[in-house]
């Protein structure tokens, strides 16, 4: 697989190390009534779509980005790569 | 007499003679020659024998595709089983023997499983061989193996290399026949960079095969000449004996070069072969089509082969495989064989065509709307039994027959990512479907184009349209005349009523077999190959499993597309591991990473240890010392009676930087950063979120917005990673910078009484580090040896006095060197990680055997250093009742209550009188040493309850290596648990 | 029909005209008592076992394509009960347990072949684990034996111990395990559940559940409605894709597994064995076929087919132990979807709708559980209770945190 780097450009999928779907971004509040259970679903339950897939990919033998890749899982075309910096700021993560 | 069956003309290089042996008989041959080709010249038709049956069989191909000639080529280390006789190229002192057989290939005793086929139809073996039920590991199944399999390995390690290597290209054209040199040509004109690639080792495909000219000279020399001109383009890359394997993700392609399978042995310093990983933006199959054959009775006769390769083996070879030969046939292009033949002189005793309207023959008879009914010959053809249009029977004598029951488009790299063909009945054949894989066009006969000039103008469009996407521009195409005459075929797919007609040769899948399937249920596609093995063999069905596909279709009364359609997975022809492992095996199956005190710790007669990737030095034994204890005891007790020293480099060392550091290790670790003053050092567990221990290991603040980070060995890249993930996915705000350090810093654990007094001679003068100057824990950036800049933190594994010292890793040799001269005077010892074990574990400290990734902060006995005052990683999840409960895992420490026994790591407890069984499991030992300071042998693990059952007598048991004693359950910290050593 | 040496002799001798088909392609019914959807391995497992074992009759399984398509021919054929925690190991030593009396109890050959597995050791820290596995094994009444190198060579004389990057230290070896003819297990299962009159429903997919009061009734498929007192999904590698019809998410991800076979060689390897320094399990079939294996392509996908890096380190794992493999050739890859759960360990559970169970999360281990796995999802489906040795395979363990992590790997489970 070729993963298109926003900075790098296309690189090996070799290069990269793989986490999971992206949601894992969106860590629960720590301080939330049911921090509990909202950190278990977050934990623990995937959507696995077949098909269009938000993941996260790191850039170990690379610039070491983690990166947010839409991917298909049935065909594995890519059809979008950004930074995973930019896409938790713009899902409101900041410190 | 020697190459009888060799004929006028061919692509050979007679002025060279070959000399080969096969079976232990001499032979010769030239250079253009296969193994099949100069066998077939020499009068051998016999070659091989089957997998199930043991039938004799020659070859049915000239390709790849072969199934039936494969032959151990090669002796000694170097022996290949399963190779193809009629893709090995013919190398002077070649040395072959067939395989599975025994005691020899025309007498072999299991061809008595022939007699007793009526026993082994399909799927026999799973309604038999059940009783009693034990005889199927000692009787059935050895028996079964014996037989099988087809041919055998040398055991010995291979003795060639295998590289690999990466390519990449606008335009990578798959099979160098006519369709992809047009469009090679066309496409390398343009500028494109192109690789052309096929895996035959003289580029043409079926040029090289037929009479027919193009534009006006003999195809090959056309062929050549385009060659020539693809070779003197800079743009285009052309790779002869290359072979495609799989199209994989986004425009990746696998290839197998073999580089150097055409010589006795590969030149010096050259690999075998060479996997190539090919990055292409646009790809175009054109590796065009694989003829067919006609099942019928006995049709598996040495002699018998595809028409298409006997005019291979007339034309490109100049060898005819009999002096009388016939053909069977649906088509025109068995007719084309005969013609040829007869050009060459050959006797053609009758073409049998299927079609009543079959065309007339030149000078040969065809019997129109004849079958062939059965064969004669036991390890070669000598006759055919043919039934005519009228019902009469003809017995016709010839050594050969061509066979062709049309053409089959070669599809398979189109179906590598899920594509499936489609039905074309014009040619009765599968082409490629519409689902391709990304960027791959199709030309050719691979796309069902059968005739010369179609596969030229398919390829040069192809090619054309490449371009559009490329935005690069190409001349108007200026293609050869060629051939285009008209597929004339009628399907015909097998002669009815016959016993045994072979369908797939290699496996024996007959027609019947296919028959019983559908008999049984097993319908479709998929579970009929599972069934009857068909197309599972070394061929993968390329000339079988369509007659499979039309035979089920046939007795399950529907059409062929509506039963399936044949699916190829990777590779396209199977390739030698070997070439897929490379360079990574033995020494190098990965990569060595060493110390900076490895070179002195090799002058020192060190026995190192694997540790990941690293090599760490285990021991350093004294002249004398016979037994590793002997030089670890001494090691144990040196450190802690005066000084060791020992290289601790491996530790993952990450420099965090930025404002927000502390606020940054405060959600990594799960005890509290934020306070700690700059100048000191705390020790940090890390929580994965999941609540379990991930890493343990010390931060200590060089400034306000400045941590190093330590990590274990094991972990070093992990925690990199997840700190990462920490700071751009969650934090994304913080001012934070990471950086991995680990191999920037030598770093160097000194431990014992002496430890501050050898350091004091290298540290320089201006730094004080006097106990209260420099406390336990306390950290601090200096300089060495009279400037050096180095890093110092009084930290301590072993509980001893006891400091860490970094400076920059080029000067990790000259550090080590200095160390031990400065501890010449307190006898200082250097300590492998053997002693660094005993020590920790002696002071109880939890390590990678405790932090097995099951165990929690309340496991390890930290469970209060989970702050709930602050969110950090891991902290909420921890607090689920299954990782709490009242009598959870905590670590212990055991000695044997007989003081000579061990306390073996992995051996579990049970509650002294209770039964030992895993319901009363009451928990398990990680890590156990000898310990020279108590003199017994003492372990820690992880026991329910834990330290409120410190005292009590427990039974430790190791059935797997017969232990069972008891020992005592006692704190996990033997040595000094006041910890008055380490701030002395 | 029984089959029988005396059958197949008959038969040979009369043109093997009197088989019949090995299983009945059924009609879908209105309803049944008991719809299994997927005809897999452990489908047609439970769906026997419920028919014979606990005598439930009124039985379905349904299947999208043809029974046996999916993973249970899809996978390298290995059975063991080498695990270490108490949640899995009286399970999977169950499952051999059934393997040992298999072929008797279908009167189908699957050739369970108890050739022995065999896991390398290469360092003390794995030592101390394996000598913790196989101590866990054995307090459950499984067999392992620690073999020293020396013991290991006699077995295997052509392992790479001189030249080798990771030293072999010994190895763990359970005797009782081996291989089984994989198709022939789905095969097998498939016609004496048709015997005990289970109907098997091919091409026959699951468009949706009719679920009303949180209360599950049956299922909408290709081939209409098809109701059932209880619904029980048993299609690891495509969980996720089913219950999200059920509007359920899973604590799984799907993943490609990619296996290898060579070329037919005469034999060469006696027993399964795993390389413990790299990726790289190997056992050789009857028909002569090295079958090999190694990790998981590692990231989610649907798409039965992997990628060359995973081919060439799982060629390198080979290499590594085996050097007289670099001749020998790799004839056929092919991958197939794993349902890898949060912990790496199974799912047999009720779901929160009731009527609907769920079966599922086998990871890469599920081949071997097909007997255990058929038998205690019957005996939940029948009873509403956990088979005693499957008690902990539940979907509140991550929300009780009491995971079953025998790699210790978290909740990342491309790393299971």
């Amino acid at each position: 697989m070729m993963i298109d780097h926003p900075i790098l450009g296309p690189r090996d999928a070799g290069e990269f190390v793989y986490m999971g779907c992206a949601s894992l971004i969106n860590r629960p509040d720590w301080q939330a009534e049911d921090a509990l259970q909202q950190f278990t679903d977050y934990g623990y339950q995937r959507d696995n779509p077949s098909g269009g897939h938000r993941e996260l990919w790191f850039h170990e033998g690379g610039d070491r980005s983690w990166l947010v890749v839409t991917r298909d899982t049935v065909t594995h075309a890519i059809t979008q790569v950004e930074l995973a910096r930019d896409v938790a700021r713009r899902e409101g993560r900041s410190k | 007499m020697t190459q009888t069956n060799r004929l006028q003309g061919g692509m050979i290089d007679r002025s060279r003679t070959l000399s080969f042996r096969f079976d232990g008989k001499a032979f010769q041959g030239h250079p253009g020659d296969t193994l099949a080709s100069a066998l077939l010249a020499n009068d051998v038709r016999l070659m091989g024998r089957s997998f199930k049956y043991h039938r004799p069989r020659g070859p049915m191909t000239a390709g790849s595709e072969e199934p039936n000639a494969i032959v151990e080529l090669r002796t000694g280390a170097r022996q290949e089983p399963n190779t193809r006789a009629t893709t090995a190229e013919l190398f002077d002192g070649l040395v072959a023997n067939s395989q599975n057989r025994w005691p020899s290939l025309r007498f072999d005793a299991l061809g008595v499983n022939d007699w007793l086929s009526p026993f082994f139809a399909a799927g026999f073996y799973y309604k038999t061989f059940m009783w009693p039920a034990k005889f199927w590991e000692k009787l059935y199944e050895p028996m079964i193996r014996r037989a099988a399999g087809l041919g055998s390995v040398s055991f010995e390690p291979d003795p060639d290399s295998y590289d690999k290597g990466f390519l990449h290209c606008d335009l990578l054209v798959i099979g160098g026949g006519p369709a992809g040199l047009a469009a090679a040509l066309r496409a390398g004109e343009a500028g494109a960079r192109v690789i052309l690639a096929d895996e035959d080792f003289t580029l043409g495909g079926r040029l090289n095969a037929e009479t027919h000219e193009v534009a006006g000279m003999a195809g090959h020399v056309w062929a050549a000449q385009a060659v020539a001109r693809l070779a003197d383009m800079p743009n285009v890359r052309v790779m002869p004996r290359t072979t495609i394997l799989g199209a994989f993700d986004h425009g990746t392609y696998g290839a197998l070069e073999r580089v150097s399978d055409h010589l006795a042995v590969p030149e010096k310093d050259k690999p075998r072969q060479i996997l190539w990983r090919i990055y292409s933006k646009h790809a175009l199959l054109a590796a065009g089509a694989t003829e067919r054959p006609i099942a019928f009775e006995n049709n598996d006769r040495p002699g018998i082969m595809l028409a298409g390769a006997v005019r291979s083996y007339v034309n490109r070879w100049a060898v005819t495989p009999a002096r009388d030969v016939a053909i069977f046939t649906n088509n025109d292009d068995g007719h084309r064989t005969a013609t040829d033949l007869r050009a060459k002189g050959v006797n053609v005793t009758a073409v049998i065509d299927t079609r009543p309207d079959a065309p007339d023959g030149g000078d040969f008879e065809v019997i129109k709307g004849g079958v062939i009914t059965n064969t004669s010959g036991r390890l070669g053809l000598t006759g055919i039994e043919a039934r005519t249009a009228d019902g009469g029977q003809r017995r016709i004598s010839c050594g050969a027959l061509g066979v062709s029951g049309g053409w089959n488009p070669n599809v398979a790299l189109t179906c590598h990512q899920g594509g499936r063909p489609a039905w074309n009945a014009d040619i009765a054949a599968f082409v490629p479907g519409s689902a391709l894989p990304p960027n791959m066009s199709v030309a050719g006969a691979a796309n069902g184009a059968l005739t010369t000039h179609g596969a030229f103008h398919t390829g040069a469009e192809a090619a054309s349209q490449i371009l559009d996407h490329l935005g690069l521009s190409a001349p108007a195409p200026d293609l050869p005349e060629a051939e285009d005459g008209p597929v004339n075929l009628t399907p015909f797919w097998h002669v009815k009523d016959a016993k045994r007609a072979w369908v797939d040769q290699q496996n024996d899948v007959t027609a019947k077999d296919v028959k019983l399937a559908h008999q049984e249920n097993f319908v479709s596609v998929e579970h009929l190959k599972r069934y009857t093995t068909l197309g599972m063999a070394t061929d993968q069905g390329k000339t079988s499993n369509m007659a499979g596909l039309a035979i089920m279709a046939e007795v399950a009364g529907k059409s062929i597309p509506e039963v399936g359609t044949t699916m190829f997975r990777p590779p396209y022809t199977p390739t030698a591991i070997g070439a897929f492992a490379g360079r990574s095996r033995d020494k190098d199956f990965r990569p060595v990473r060493k110390t900076p005190s490895h070179v002195w710790a090799e002058e020192k007669g060190a026995v190192f240890v694997e540790v990941g990737m690293w090599l760490r030095a285990q021991w350093f034994p004294l002249p004398g010392e016979t037994h590793w204890r002997e030089s670890v005891d001494r090691e144990v007790l040196q450190t802690r009676k005066s000084v060791g020293v020992c290289d601790v480099t491996t530790l993952g060392k990450i420099d965090v930087q930025g404002a927000d550091a502390a606020d940054f290790l405060n959600r990594i670790y799960c005890n509290g950063f934020a306070k700690l003053p700059v100048g000191k050092t705390r020790y940090g567990l890390m929580l994965r979120e999941d609540g379990i221990a991930m890493d343990d290991g010390t931060a200590a603040r060089l400034a306000d917005d400045h941590f190093v980070v330590t990590t274990t060995t094991a972990n070093a890249v992990g925690v990199y990673r997840h700190m990462e993930f920490v700071r751009q996915c969650l934090f994304p705000d913080m001012d934070v910078q990471l950086i991995s350090t680990t191999e920037a810093w030598a770093q160097f654990a000194v431990a014992g009484p002496n430890a501050r007094k050898l350091l004091r001679k290298v540290v320089d003068d201006d730094y004080d580090f006097s106990n209260e100057g420099f406390p336990f824990m306390a950290c601090a950036e200096i300089t060495v040896c009279g400037g050096l800049r180095a890093r110092l933190f009084r930290i301590s594994f072993s509980g001893e006095l006891a400091y860490e010292i970094a400076v920059p890793t080029r000067y990790g040799d000259a550090m080590i060197r200095k160390l031990m001269e400065a501890g010449e005077e307190f006898d200082v010892v250097p300590y492998g990680t053997e002693a660094l074990g005993v020590m920790r574990i002696e002071k109880g400290h939890a390590a990678g055997n405790e932090l097995n990734g099951t165990t929690t902060a309340l496991n390890l006995g930290m469970g209060r250093m989970v702050s709930k005052k602050k969110d950090s990683i891991g902290s909420t999840l921890s607090e689920r009742e299954g990782l709490n409960e009242d009598d959870a895992l905590k670590l212990v420490g055991f000695k044997p209550v007989d003081s000579s026994k061990p306390v073996p790591a992995g051996s579990h407890l049970m509650t002294k009188g209770s039964q030992v069984d895993a319901a009363h499991d009451q928990g398990y030992v990680t890590s156990a040493c000898y310990s020279p300071n108590l003199g017994c042998h003492i372990g820690i693990g992880f026991l329910k309850s834990g330290h409120a059952r410190s005292g009590e007598i427990i039974r430790l048991v190791s059935p797997l290596t017969g232990i069972d004693h008891e020992v005592e359950v006692v704190s996990a910290h033997f040595v000094d648990p006041e910890g008055e050593r380490l701030r002395a | 029909m029984r089959y029988s040496g005396f059958k197949v002799i008959k038969e040979a001798l009369t043109g093997h005209r009197g088989w019949g088909p090995a299983w009945r392609d059924a009609e879908p019914k209105s309803n049944y008592d008991y719809v299994i959807i997927g005809g897999g391995g452990h489908g047609l497992a439970t769906a026997y076992y419920l028919a014979k074992q606990y005598r439930q009759s009124r039985i379905a399984v349904v299947e999208k394509g043809w029974i046996g398509g999916g993973n249970v021919g899809r996978n390298t054929t290995i059975i063991r009960s080498n695990y270490l925690l108490d949640g899995n190991e009286p399970f999977y030593e169950f499952s051999l347990k059934l393997w040992e009396g298999l072929e008797q109890d279908l009167n189908y050959n699957a050739m369970v072949s108890q050739r022995g597995i065999l896991n390398l050791i290469h360092s003390d820290a794995q030592r101390d684990a394996f000598v913790r596995r196989g101590n866990a094994m054995i307090l459950n009444g499984a067999d392992a034996e620690l073999l020293s190198t020396e013991q290991i060579l006699q077995r295997y004389p052509f392992l790479n111990v001189n030249n080798a990057r990771f030293p072999i230290k010994g190895g763990l070896a359970q005797h009782r395990g081996g291989t089984v003819r994989h198709d022939a297990v789905a095969w097998g299962y498939a016609r004496a559940a048709d015997q005990h009159g289970v109907d098997i429903i091919q091409n026959c997919e699951v468009t949706g559940f009719r679920i009303e009061n949180g209360a599950c009734s049956g299922i909408e498929t290709t081939r209409g409605f098809i109701g059932a007192k209880k619904v029980a999904a048993c299609v690891a590698g495509s969980s996720s894709r089913l219950m999200t019809k059920a509007g359920m998410r899973l604590p799984i991800e799907s993943h490609v597994l990619q296996a290898f076979v060579s070329e037919g060689l005469k034999p060469v390897l006696p027993g399964v064995i795993t390389f413990g320094a790299g990726h790289f399990y190997c056992s050789q079939s009857d028909k002569g076929g090295l079958v090999f294996g190694g990790d998981i392509d590692g990231y989610n996908s649907y798409a039965q087919r992997g990628n060359l890096p995973v081919v060439e380190d799982v060629c390198e794992g080979g290499m590594a132990i085996f050097p007289m493999l670099g001749r020998v050739r790799l004839l056929r890859m092919w991958g197939g979807i794993m349902d890898m759960s949060m912990d790496g360990s199974p799912i047999i559970d009720r779901t929160h709708i009731d009527g609907l169970y769920f079966n599922g999360g086998w990871c890469y281990g599920g081949f071997k559980a097909t007997p255990a796995s058929g038998f205690a999802y019957a005996h939940l489906l029948a009873t509403d209770t956990p088979h005693e040795t499957a008690t902990a395979y539940r979907f509140d363990r991550f929300a009780r945190g009491c995971m079953i992590d025998e790699k210790g790997m978290g909740n990342q489970p491309n790393l299971h």
